[in-house]
């Protein structure tokens, strides 16, 4: 059975871009979406090629980047929960693994998008995994809907093995990118020196990998 | 962003000095630096809204440029400084940009917190 309600929780405006394709596909299917994001990115380093923003305007910018680029995924629920960029690790974690819990009892999603914890890279991405996970593990494992994570280290495989959770999202991919232009401050950044009509670029556009999170119990 | 005039940075750290005022300083490699490259070490710091007070700020260079100030107890630096906000008249937004537009320092000043 596709999942019909879905929760999302990343730190930062951008992203979603990186299941894209899954979250537009569930959305075709009819699932209602809510994506919890932490921060506004505020302390990116893109403002833009040229910067057309700065650190006081990103903000703004990058939330106004958000709204447009879950509009184009069908993303119905946007919530910025108005941390600030690279410090959810040195937030109150109690207090906000009980938002998320909080979150969770009211919408009883039946499925979870995140960072894998330990694969992120980035602080925030771990930081945001490892609350809702544990927010996750404070469920009965009869109330615990599925948590999918995405891994973004280089030796993610090594350790967590192939993922278990491979969607091709070719039908998708222009309706990706065009989501993924919408952060338009950022995008020079998500695509590096490349460009969308790159063939390799593109055929990793079509690819959305996952691992499913196992709790003990 | 447009790129600094350093005469005009100066007009305005005269305007504010000797007055508290809050600062912004960041450095930053980007969070990704040793995931595009290996040899690098990601790094970055920041302080926002600290309160200074200076009795001498100027800025030097050619560009990119550098700033300075020195407080009452010690100083406050920047280099590699490209780009500020020119329309902004009593703040200072000043930020240094790389070859791909991408954020590497920022200088902010102003009377009001940011």
């Amino acid at each position: 059975m596709e999942p019909n309600t879905i929760l999302v929780v990343l730190p930062h405006p951008d992203d979603e871009g990186i299941i894209a394709g899954t979250l537009i596909q569930y959305a075709k299917q009819g699932a209602e979406i809510t994506y919890i994001c932490l921060t506004l990115g505020e302390m990116g380093r893109n403002l833009g090629m040229p910067p057309f923003a700065n650190r006081v305007t990103l903000p703004e910018i990058r939330r106004q980047e958000l709204h447009a680029c879950c509009g184009i995924i069908g993303i119905q629920q946007v919530e910025s929960w108005g941390l600030m960029d690279k410090t959810v690790e040195f937030e109150d974690q109690e207090l906000w693994i009980q938002r998320i819990m909080d979150k969770m009892k009211e919408l009883k999603p039946s499925l979870v998008l995140t960072f894998y914890p330990g694969h992120g890279v980035h602080p925030d991405h771990d930081a945001a995994g490892r609350m809702t996970i544990e927010a996750m593990r404070r469920l009965s494992p009869e109330e615990r809907p599925v948590v999918h994570g995405i891994a973004m280290t280089a030796h993610a495989k090594d350790l967590l093995g192939p993922a278990d959770v491979v969607h091709d999202v070719t039908a998708y991919v222009e309706q990706k990118i065009r989501a993924i232009q919408a952060h338009k401050s950022q995008f020079q950044l998500l695509i590096g020196n490349g460009s969308f009509e790159d063939p390799k670029r593109l055929a990793h556009y079509r690819t959305e990998r996952l691992w499913t999170y196992r709790f003990d119990d | 962003m447009q790129p600094i005039r350093p005469e005009l940075v100066q007009e305005m750290l005269d305007a504010l000095k000797g007055e508290p005022v809050y600062l912004h300083l960041e450095m930053t490699t980007g969070a990704y630096a040793n995931k595009r490259n290996q040899s690098m070490l990601t790094a970055s710091a920041f302080i926002t809204n600290a309160e200074v007070r200076y009795s001498q700020g100027s800025i030097a260079g050619q560009g990119p440029y550098r700033i300075g100030l020195k407080t009452e107890t010690g100083w406050v630096y920047a280099q590699g400084l490209t780009h500020w906000e020119e329309q902004e008249k009593d703040r200072i937004i000043a930020a240094g940009h790389d070859d791909e537009g991408k954020l590497v320092v920022a200088f902010q000043l102003s009377k009001q917190p940011f």
